[in-house]
């Protein structure tokens, strides 16, 4: 060995799961290594597919092939072979895999990326036809054969995809009722007023909203399929489909029976290495033993901590160099609804003393911005948008760098993404913020020629 | 409200249907006098001889009436040609003129009556259609469905629409004696406007105009909420009713030259051609300026106004095109195709017209200030084929009749030369680019699948890159359908405008170059 890589002649890397874990890990070995062996193996599709995107084939807004982010001739131009197969075992001993149809695959490094799958708690009537969650291509045909003739949905969980399925069929303007067991939508994530502003457009779309309501069981009609649930207060709601979207956890059964260390998920260092030589983790599935950060979870369920994941992974394995993953700052969106909803930093349902809040919300309770930040030195340290896009790079620097509050609220309109023409709105943020505080902070105004040629600075 | 849409709904089909069959009613006589009030002087001998078997004759039908006369001048033609007696022939088309001034019958008796009935009741059955579209919904992305839809994902409906607009744009380019009776309903308003009876072109442009103000509604609608696009759309309705229509007829009221003040050379093909030069040199002060102010705009208008705002402030702001695809054409924008295949033929394509159309102009002007020395008069068959292959067939038949199959710009994409030369300016020298939000992207598509011109935004998007393609006209859709507020469009500095090797925010342990 050279000492300065580790990059070796077709060695081959195998990689469990096309998600963007398993895909950007992928694109970056290659970029690193020309001559390296890369396979990506997954039993849901054969190509690369958008995840967040399921719902929009569901809408009519897109098909299955618009979700694809590279077009099929990509994986052969790069040199990546995708093989669609289910993997049942994994032989560490003899470096090899073992498939659904006891088929075998050997590896020389292996990379599991094989992400989540929707949780069941074990209520009664949760196998009943028409009873389903919402994570693969497969769920979405099920989903899609489910909802003939359904005449009342019920979405269980307050959750992202929840939320994505009340939407799914309300765009086919199929009822909905839809349970959160918390006293406001995503409050375990959302503090009180965000939350109160996601319930009342969720009313708007005409869902039938139900807090602080759990599920009890469900009913079969009697064919196996269900015909109504019940709630633990007692409630009975007819329906012809129900939704379990309470959270996903790691899907790792396959991998019970090998030597790999597996907690809820496949249980990592920072640099991705499980228990065992040459194997590897990311994305949905891995689970750190120790957090990479204080305000981060162990297990990391998200589009943009997969690409990370895989970014730093793919860097590790093609560079003796090697570096533990290190996350920015926090970041991340979805949209409920009409209502867009970004975030960056530390936003927390419920702060401490030491942190103190500014919140504006607009007349029609549509559009919001939240602001924490020290107390003591008043840094910003998380935002909190619904219906306002906020620009990345400007709050990525803004809490690294721990920016003063009055200086970004001075500057919330650089740091604006709305599209062109939109209401300036940081004008009465800081009108708002002017009268809470008897302050007096002023805008820096823009020439007529600035705003002209539409100058940013 | 359903109701009322669905009644809005009968009402243009109806008028549709009638539309569409109005040019087969009504009956056709042709009298000596007519022949020689339509003639040029030195044809009236020669025409009043070959259409003599006609006169008096009642033709119940347009297609026999134009079958008969086709064989007559035709037949008197043909022997002159295999005689070879080439300056006997007769090459002016008299089939459109004399079958209009032939027509009798309900249409010519009260043209009014029959233009309500089909043209303005289609545009208010339209309105009934879709002014109650998304009352009582917040404002949002309305595109549920559209996958699901017969019309807009090139389902049967798609389909049938096509070929209707296929359809209306041969006859209209190549065989306009059979719209007459269309004709003859809109002479009361072209004499209103200008004080001369009206061609198929003022048709044309009636409903042209007519198609972007209902269906500019409609985006307003749609696109509640979004200011952009709501200012955007009333734009290209303005651009198109004040200067492309009200305009250009008040100028011929006035004895002045047809002439459209938006449209610019080399979409504008004809600008340099020596009928237009002498009919703008040969009308006083207001010719003078029509003259400079469009050389103008060629030279200073498209690169000052590129280099500031991108090509969008022509393409999907004012130009005429660009408006009936952002009205018209939005159901259709999903369908343009995104592959890398497609931006490769899009290339050699739309640069291969502007080469064509620079060349013919180049040698277009140099034989006008040779005096016709350098090529006689050559320079028309040129512009003959140039008409036909770009300006008709292109622009017009396909540009339009392919809306519901490959989306609503294919002309814009593959064939205009004004969209390649703003395109060059956009991708070289222009402060306008869609930024990309820092790490938000989540590869959804919804960006690439609604981008008109099919650039696969997400290509960028995903990889942190600011998008400044050449063909992107700056609707904004992609900006507006995406989820995650990934897409800006902007004007601002040139520097850091193109990243080629960008950095997505957010993973501290390496930086990435994608
Ligand atoms: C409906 C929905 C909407 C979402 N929206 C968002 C969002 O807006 N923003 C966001 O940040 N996150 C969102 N997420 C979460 C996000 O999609 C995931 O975090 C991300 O896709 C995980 O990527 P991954 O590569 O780790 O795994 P996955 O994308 O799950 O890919 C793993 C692949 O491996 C395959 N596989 C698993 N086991 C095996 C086996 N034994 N053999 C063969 N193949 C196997 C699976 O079939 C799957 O195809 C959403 C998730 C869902 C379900
Ligand atoms: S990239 Fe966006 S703004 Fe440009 S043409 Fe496509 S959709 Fe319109
Ligand atoms: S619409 Fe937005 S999130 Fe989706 S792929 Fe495009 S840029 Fe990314």
């Amino acid at each position: 060995m050279t000492g300065h890589s580790t990059k070796s002649k077709s060695k081959h890397f195998v990689i469990i799961g096309n998600g963007i874990a398993g895909v950007t890990c992928a694109r970056h070995l290659r970029k690193a290594d020309q001559t390296c062996q890369i396979t990506i193996i997954s039993g849901e599709s054969k190509h690369f597919f958008s995840r967040t995107a399921l719902m929009y084939i569901y809408m009519g807004h897109m098909k299955y092939e618009h979700t694809k982010p590279y077009e099929d001739w990509f994986w052969e131009k790069n040199r990546i072979a995708l093989k669609q197969a289910w993997v049942s075992q994994v032989d560490t001993d003899k470096k090899t895999l073992i498939f659904s149809d006891d088929s075998t695959f050997d590896y020389d490094v292996l990379i599991i990326a094989s992400g989540s799958k929707p949780n069941k708690f074990g209520w009664k009537g949760e196998n009943l036809q028409g009873v389903q969650g919402l994570y693969s291509i497969q769920d979405l045909e099920l989903m899609e054969k489910n909802s003939q003739a359904v005449k009342r949905a019920v979405v269980v969980g307050g959750g992202l995809i929840g939320i994505e399925m009340a939407e799914m069929f309300s765009s086919r303007k199929i009822p909905v009722t839809f349970l959160v067991r918390e006293k406001n939508f995503w409050d375990t994530i959302l503090p009180e007023d965000e939350a109160k502003l996601i319930n009342r457009h969720i009313k708007e779309h005409h869902i039938d909203l139900r807090l602080e309501t759990e599920l009890d069981e469900i009913l079969d009609d009697g064919t196996g399929r269900v015909k109504a649930i019940k709630t633990k207060s007692g409630d009975l709601i007819d329906c012809q489909f129900v939704g379990l979207t309470v959270g996903v956890r790691p899907n790792v059964d396959f991998l019970k029976e090998s030597k790999i260390q597996i907690n809820r998920g496949v249980v990592i260092d920072a640099c991705f290495k499980t228990n065992m030589e040459d194997v590897y983790a990311i994305g949905d599935c891995a689970e750190f033993q120790e957090a990479p950060a204080a305000d981060r979870k162990n297990i990391e369920q998200v589009w943009y901590t997969g690409r990370m994941h895989g970014e730093t992974l793919a860097y590790n394995l093609s560079n003796s160099k090697k570096v533990p993953y290190q996350p920015g700052i926090w970041f991340n969106s979805a949209k409920f609804f009409d209502i867009e909803y970004q975030t960056y930093g530390f936003v927390p349902p419920i702060w401490g003393e030491e942190i103190e809040s500014f919140y504006w919300e607009d007349s029609k309770g549509k559009i919001a911005i939240r602001i924490l930040y020290q107390k003591s030195n008043q840094a910003i340290i998380g935002v909190n948008a619904f219906g306002w896009r906020l620009r990345h790079e400007y709050f990525d620097s803004a809490i690294e760098k721990g920016y003063h509050l009055e200086k970004v609220l001075g500057e919330l309109g650089q740091a604006s993404f709305n599209p062109e023409f939109y209401k300036s709105l940081h004008k009465e943020v800081l009108k708002q913020y002017n009268q809470e505080n008897k302050r007096s902070i002023q805008i820096k105004k823009q020439s007529f020629l600035q705003k002209l040629i539409g100058s940013r600075a | 409200m359903k109701f009322i849409q669905k009644i809005g709904l009968v009402i243009f089909i109806l008028a549709l249907a009638g539309f569409s069959l109005l040019p087969f009613y009504g009956s056709y006589q042709l009298e000596k006098e007519l022949v020689i009030s339509e003639t040029k002087d030195i044809h009236q001998e020669a025409m009043v001889d070959i259409l003599q078997p006609m006169y008096g004759k009642v033709y119940t039908s347009n297609i026999k009436f134009i079958a008969d006369f086709n064989r007559y001048f035709d037949g008197y033609n043909d022997e002159l040609k295999s005689a070879e007696e080439w300056d006997k022939v007769i090459w002016d088309d008299y089939t459109f003129s004399l079958t209009k001034a032939s027509a009798t019958g309900p249409v010519s008796e009260s043209p009014s009556l029959f233009l309500a009935v089909t043209i303005l009741l289609g545009a208010f059955g339209a309105l009934l259609y879709i002014l109650p579209l998304y009352r009582n919904q917040p404002n949002g992305i309305k595109n549920d469905g559209i996958y699901h839809s017969s019309m807009k994902s090139r389902g049967l409906l798609g389909m049938i629409t096509g070929s209707w607009l296929l359809l209306f744009y041969i006859v209209l380019y190549w065989f306009p004696a059979y719209l007459t009776n269309l004709v003859l309903m809109v002479d009361p308003l072209s004499m209103a406007l200008s004080g001369n009876p009206a061609s198929q072109w003022f048709l044309y442009g009636l409903i042209y105009t007519l198609a972007i103000l209902v269906m500019g509604i409609r985006m307003f609608r749609k696109y509640r909420g979004n200011n952009y696009q709501t200012i955007r759309t009333a734009s290209v309705m303005f651009f198109q009713l004040a200067f492309a229509f009200m305009l250009p007829e008040i100028l011929v009221l006035f004895n002045m030259p047809w002439h459209d003040f938006k449209n610019i050379w080399p979409l504008d093909y004809s600008f340099f051609y020596d009928y237009r030069l002498e009919g703008m040199l040969g009308s006083g002060a207001l010719g003078m300026f029509m003259l400079v102010w469009g050389i103008i705009l060629i030279v200073v208008g498209v690169p000052l106004f590129t280099y500031f705002y991108g090509k969008r402030w022509y393409c999907s702001w004012v130009c005429g095109c660009g408006g009936l695809a952002e009205t018209l054409g939005d159901p259709y924008r999903q369908l343009s195709d995104k592959s890398l295949k497609s931006w490769k033929i899009e290339r050699y394509l739309i640069h291969g017209v502007l080469v064509f159309a620079v060349v013919m102009t180049a040698v277009t002007l140099a034989n006008y200030f040779m005096e016709f020395e350098l090529l006689g008069y050559a320079t028309n068959e040129l512009h003959t084929v140039y008409g036909f292959l770009i300006g008709s067939a292109f622009a017009g038949v396909i540009g339009t009749g392919f809306y519901p199959l490959m989306g609503n710009r294919v002309w814009c994409r593959f064939g205009c030369p004004l969209a390649a030369y703003l395109g060059l300016v956009q991708r070289f020298k222009s402060r306008f680019r869609i930024t990309t939000n820092g790490g938000q992207c989540i590869s959804c598509g919804n960006c690439s699948t609604y981008c008109e011109m099919g650039i696969d935004v997400r290509w960028y998007a995903q990889r942190g890159q600011n998008i400044v393609r050449s063909s992107c006209v700056g609707c904004g859709v992609c900006s507006a359908v995406c989820p995650r507020g990934v897409l800006k469009l902007e004007n601002a500095g040139e520097e850091g405008r193109i990243n080629d090797m960008p950095i997505i925010i957010g993973n501290k342990s390496i930086s990435i170059k994608s």
